[in-house]
C-alpha cells in the first residue's frame, strides 16, 4: 500500500495479491494499468519518455488518496508510476483499489486515475518517426474529471 | 527570494529548468511574477502567455492570483500528461 514514483517495471500480481493480503475485510480489488501504445495521434511512437515535479508528485498523488478515501470505504490504495524512458507496451501506470465491495472499488479507482491524469505533475515526451514531441493534454480527460465534482 | 521551476516543455523551450528572483514589493501574486517574467519578451511571452498553462505554489497547484511570499517556490508547467 502506498505512492511510489520508479523507473523499475512492477509486478501487476504481484501488487494485486498485496492489496488483499493478510486483510479478509477485502471483497473487491479492481485494478488500472496504463501502457504504452505504438500510435499516437497518427504517428508511430518509438518510445516515451516520462518527466515529473519530484516532491509535488507525491504530494498531489497523496492529495488525491485521501480524497478517494473521503468519499468511499476503501481498505488499500496502491500507486505505481514510472518515469525516465519506457518501451513500447511497457506499463507505465498501476492504480489498484481494494474495498468490501465491487462499486466502491470500480469508483474510487476511476477517480483517482481521472484526477491523477489532471492534476498530478507528469509530463509524456514521445519519440516519433518525426522526431520527439510532448505530449498535448486531452479535453477528454479534462472532462472526465470534472464528473466527480 | 523566490524559486522558480519550469517544467517539460517550458523547460526545453524558455532553456531554464529554474531561477531565483528578488521579491520585490511589486510582486504581491503569482500573476505579477508571471507578468514580470513575460516582460522579457520573446519566448518568455510566448510559453508564459499561453492559456492553459499550470502553475503550482509550494507544490500545490493554484491559481494565478495566489499571494507570493519570501521563499516561496513557484512552478510553471504545460497542462499535465501522465498516467
Amino acid at each position: 500500500m502506498g505512492i511510489r514514483i520508479q523507473r523499475e517495471v512492477f509486478d501487476i500480481g504481484q501488487l494485486t495479491r498485496s492489496l488483499h493480503a493478510n486483510n479478509p475485510q477485502v471483497g473487491a480489488v479492481v485494478n488500472f494499468v496504463g501502457y504504452v501504445r505504438d500510435i499516437n495521434n497518427a504517428r508511430k511512437v518509438d518510445s516515451l519518455f516520462l518527466e515529473h515535479y519530484p516532491g509535488m508528485t507525491e504530494k498531489s498523488l497523496q492529495t488525491i488518496v485521501d480524497k478517494a478515501n473521503d468519499l468511499w470505504p476503501l481498505q488499500a490504495v496502491d500507486i505505481v508510476h514510472r518515469i525516465g524512458r519506457l518501451a513500447i507496451a511497457d506499463p507505465i501506470v498501476f492504480v489498484g483499489v481494494a474495498s468490501q465491495h465491487r462499486q466502491a472499488a470500480f469508483d474510487a479507482c476511476a477517480f483517482i486515475m481521472d484526477f491523477l491524469k489532471t492534476h498530478a505533475p507528469f509530463w509524456k515526451r514521445e519519440d516519433t518517426n518525426a522526431g520527439p514531441r510532448w505530449v498535448d493534454a486531452r479535453d477528454s480527460d479534462r472532462v472526465a474529471a470534472s464528473r466527480w465534482v | 527570494m523566490i524559486l522558480i521551476n519550469y517544467f517539460a516543455r517550458y523547460r526545453e523551450q524558455l532553456n531554464l529548468g529554474g531561477e531565483k528572483l528578488a521579491l520585490t514589493p511589486s510582486l504581491k501574486s503569482i500573476e505579477d511574477v508571471r507578468q514580470l517574467l513575460m516582460a522579457r519578451g520573446g519566448v518568455w511571452q510566448d510559453v508564459l502567455g499561453e492559456s492553459n498553462l499550470m502553475c503550482a505554489l509550494n507544490q500545490e497547484l493554484c491559481r494565478l492570483d495566489r499571494p507570493v511570499e519570501n521563499f516561496d517556490e513557484i512552478a510553471f508547467f504545460p497542462p499535465v500528461t501522465g498516467g
